[in-house]
């Protein structure tokens, strides 16, 4: 529930989150205080709704999360210089590490009351099928341009040059279906937020996102559109050897 | 048209729920749209769990899913039989170190690539795809698999199209599919 902002910031009593705000902010008024303080609260309480990471959210020391993030191969230099780039594909070669990140993921949304996952192309058909399977939902592809066959619509979305677009059948998913997104990483979040624009467009609620490995920007800086984000890992140094 | 290949009451629910999408990508071609079936949790589990049933238990260490929509039914068939998921993809997109294999499309050539060390030699594998036409993409994962010393036990597939004789290219690996459809080139 998002408190009302306008509601709080009229408050002039000094609150405990005002005062310490105010060590922040030396020079201000107890009501700019206030406001500040209000600010901080949401903007820490929506970041914590916005970028969970599983350690921090019911999977401290989990062993299966160490598995996973030691399956995963970094790949420096790729697709350009400078990018180290999180692959997956060695993940999938471990079975039980591959069955345990789908695992964490059916446990999670199981009890939902999910009927949509919809899954990124390309990576995200490698994760999405299998938790839509153990969930009993619906799974739906979100594709680039011109591969899908029937009706479409389509949401573009920022690149660091240029646009891309994701394309989502007219009719899969049904105005009212609680429907989370799914992609192996997350970044800035851009080709989520398309994920997210489609499926509201046609009505769906969608309850998160998830991802096997996120950035730890995304705590802060994500341009998702105000959903819950939901991700295993973070992503791996080079590796030393070779 | 499409016939069931044999009388598992679970193939007439699958062969519903296909769409055929009129002349995509080009006039003339019937398209055999596998994303409804996705979009019924219980025909999709049953699709996923026919493959299952066949290949659990037969020592199979890799399933090969050829991109895209081979990663959409290779991927559970991996998990639930206990191997590993390979994907096999488009010309740039793996990022490691890869093997590649060219095919011929009806106009011009295309290629699919496999990472290097992914399989290794001795194993026995499986190709998924949602279809199979010509046999031209099966063909040029098969070979990048055996390329690597990999045994290719079966291609898997969704849907045939009898008319275009793709079982025929495959070299006499055997080839298991769940739909025929007749009729879907004009």
């Amino acid at each position: 529930m998002t408190p009302d902002i306008n509601k709080l910031n009229q408050n002039k009593t000094p609150t405990l989150c005002s005062i310490s705000s105010l060590l922040l902010f030396p020079n201000t008024s107890v009501s700019e205080g206030n406001t500040k303080a209000n600010h901080l609260f949401l903007f820490f309480s929506f970041s914590q709704h916005l970028a969970m990471f599983a350690e921090e959210n019911g999977l401290r020391g989990d062993p299966r999360l160490q598995a996973i993030s030691q399956a995963i191969r970094v790949v420096p230099h790729f697709p350009k210089q400078g990018i180290m780039f999180q692959d997956i594909t060695t993940l999938l070669l471990d079975h039980k590490a591959f069955k345990d990140t789908v695992d964490i993921f059916v446990d999670r949304y199981r009890d939902m009351h999910i009927s949509v996952v919809a899954g990124i192309e390309a990576r995200g058909f490698m994760f999405g099928p299998a938790i839509a399977l153990g969930i009993g939902a619906k799974f739906v592809p979100l594709r680039k341009p011109r591969k899908l066959p029937g009706e479409v619509i389509s949401e573009k979305y920022a690149l660091e040059y240029g646009t891309d677009c994701l394309e989502l059948h007219v009719g899969a998913v049904q105005p009212g279906e609680r429907a989370i997104v799914i992609d192996d990483l997350v970044a800035t979040g851009g080709t989520l937020s398309a994920g997210v624009k489609l499926l509201e467009r046609v009505g769906a609620e969608v309850v998160e996102c998830a991802c096997v490995i996120g950035v730890p920007e995304v705590k802060g800086q994500c341009r998702l559109i105000g959903k819950p984000l939901y991700v295993l890992v973070e992503p791996r140094q080079a590796d030393k050897c070779c | 048209m499409c016939a069931y290949r044999d009388e598992d009451p679970r193939l007439h629910d699958l062969k519903t729920k296909i769409r055929v999408v009129p002349n995509f990508p080009k006039p003339g071609i019937m398209f055999q749209d596998i994303t409804t079936l996705l979009l019924d949790p219980k025909a999709f589990k049953n699709t996923i769990d026919m493959f299952v049933e066949r290949y659990k238990g037969k020592n199979i260490s890799v399933v090969a899913g050829i991109e895209a929509r081979g990663f959409i039914f290779g991927s559970p068939i991996a998990l639930a039989i206990g191997a590993k998921f390979v994907p096999m993809r488009k010309p740039k997109k793996l990022p490691g170190k890869v093997i590649s294999q060219e095919y011929i499309l009806e106009y011009g050539r295309d290629c699919l690539e496999l990472h290097v060390g992914a399989v290794e030699h001795g194993e026995r594998a499986l190709v998924v795809d949602d279809l199979i036409a010509t046999g031209g993409t099966l063909c040029a994962a098969m070979d990048l698999l055996e390329r690597v010393g990999a045994e290719v036990v079966e291609c898997a597939c969704v849907i045939e199209l009898p008319e275009l004789k793709g079982r025929e290219r495959l070299n006499g690996k055997p080839l298991y599919v769940l739909v025929e459809c007749f009729e879907c080139c004009q």
